[in-house]
């Protein structure tokens, strides 16, 4: 029973680290190099209104962790509004030398949540966060990166290493003690999930990381 | 199976863990920032003092630990500042964010003329409703 047990979580663990989909092409991300991100709004596709900014808060610590200067989303935010845009799809559709212009920064993400929330039925409830992003260049307007991630709370927590594991407990850390909605916190994992680094296929270390410059994550 | 296998078992698990987990150390110390960020972003009336108090606590607690504070925090929390009216607490802390994160220098240069100037409103201050 024992014996059996173990080699399951084995094989778990050695699926964790075999299951790969096709590699991604880092050729424009390796030569824009960005050191600083601007992550705009993200666009909203689910009927939660707390999903842009529960997703938008928690896309900043994965991607400084990362290595990137991140501008602060609180400033963005009230930079936006009071040149009169309040919407994350408004945002999201202002051309990009416009944003270089303002922010300086050298590249930014474009988020969309496709699921946010709880789902409630008879069994079972669910909190779930879906996420996708891209990073697109603001001098070259070149697609550096892309990525989906998820978390939900059917998952079995299991333990997870690296900096994504260290991110996920920081999120779950926060949470206790405070009177909070869920979804805030699986977005939390869902945006380190998504975008911390390094991972495979995942944002390459930015400037400020020690991993910084290193050939993209094969394995 | 005995001890020593399962040893053995559990010594490989761990190996296969450790090759996917490297252990890396935090750049930052973010307590409670992102989630500072989350209450202002909603615009439900988030008390900015209450902030200010625990940002200023995570600042004194960096500094002990020697840690870094993550991008962002100068420049939020010296928004809260200008929120109740201090400009020139916004002006000293975007300065440092300036300083510490010199990528943030258009932004940040742009914010500050904005505040010492007669321009456009600076962040911090309300936009048209």
């Amino acid at each position: 029973m024992m014996h059996r047990f173990i080699l399951a979580a084995s094989l778990i663990l050695l699926g964790g680290c075999v299951t790969r989909p096709a590699a991604w092409d880092y050729t424009n991300f390796q030569r824009a190099k960005p050191a600083s991100l601007l992550v705009m709004p993200p666009v909203n596709d689910s009927p939660d209104v707390k999903a842009t900014p529960g997703v938008w808060s928690q896309a900043t610590q994965p991607l400084a962790e990362a290595g990137y200067y991140v501008l602060p989303v609180t400033l963005v935010d009230e930079t936006f509004r009071s040149n009169g845009v309040y919407t994350a799809h408004d945002a999201q559709s202002i051309p990009l030398p416009r944003l270089r212009d303002f922010f300086g920064a050298d590249a930014a993400v474009y988020i969309k949540v496709n699921k946010y929330g709880t789902s409630y039925s008879v069994l079972a409830s669910e909190t779930r966060v879906e996420v996708e992003a891209r990073i697109l260049d603001l001098r070259s307007g070149d697609l550096l990166w892309k990525g989906s991630a998820f978390a939900t709370s059917a998952e079995q927590q299991q333990a997870q290493g690296g900096l994504v594991g260290l991110l996920v407990q920081a999120v779950v850390n926060q949470i206790i003690g405070t009177a909070t909605d869920a979804g805030y916190t699986y977005a939390g994992i869902a945006t380190a999930r998504l975008m911390a680094a390094p991972k495979y296929n995942g944002v390459l270390p930015g400037p400020r990381s020690p991993l910084y410059g290193q050939p993209p994550v094969t394995q | 199976m005995s001890p020593s296998l399962r040893l053995w078992v559990a010594l490989g698990a761990a190996i296969l863990l450790a090759g996917c987990a490297q252990t890396q150390k935090p750049l930052y110390m973010w307590d409670t920032f992102s989630r500072h960020q989350y209450d202002t972003l909603l615009h439900e009336g988030a008390s900015p003092d209450s902030q200010i108090q625990a940002m200023e606590q995570h600042a004194v607690k960096a500094q002990g630990a020697n840690a870094a504070l993550p991008p962002g925090f100068r420049a939020h929390l010296g928004m809260l500042y200008l929120g109740n009216g201090n400009a020139d607490k916004a002006r000293e802390l975007w300065t440092g964010e300036m300083e510490t994160f010199p990528e943030s220098a258009p932004y940040m240069k742009q914010l500050l003329k904005r505040l010492s100037g007669d321009a456009a409103p600076a962040a911090g201050e309300k936009g048209p409703a």
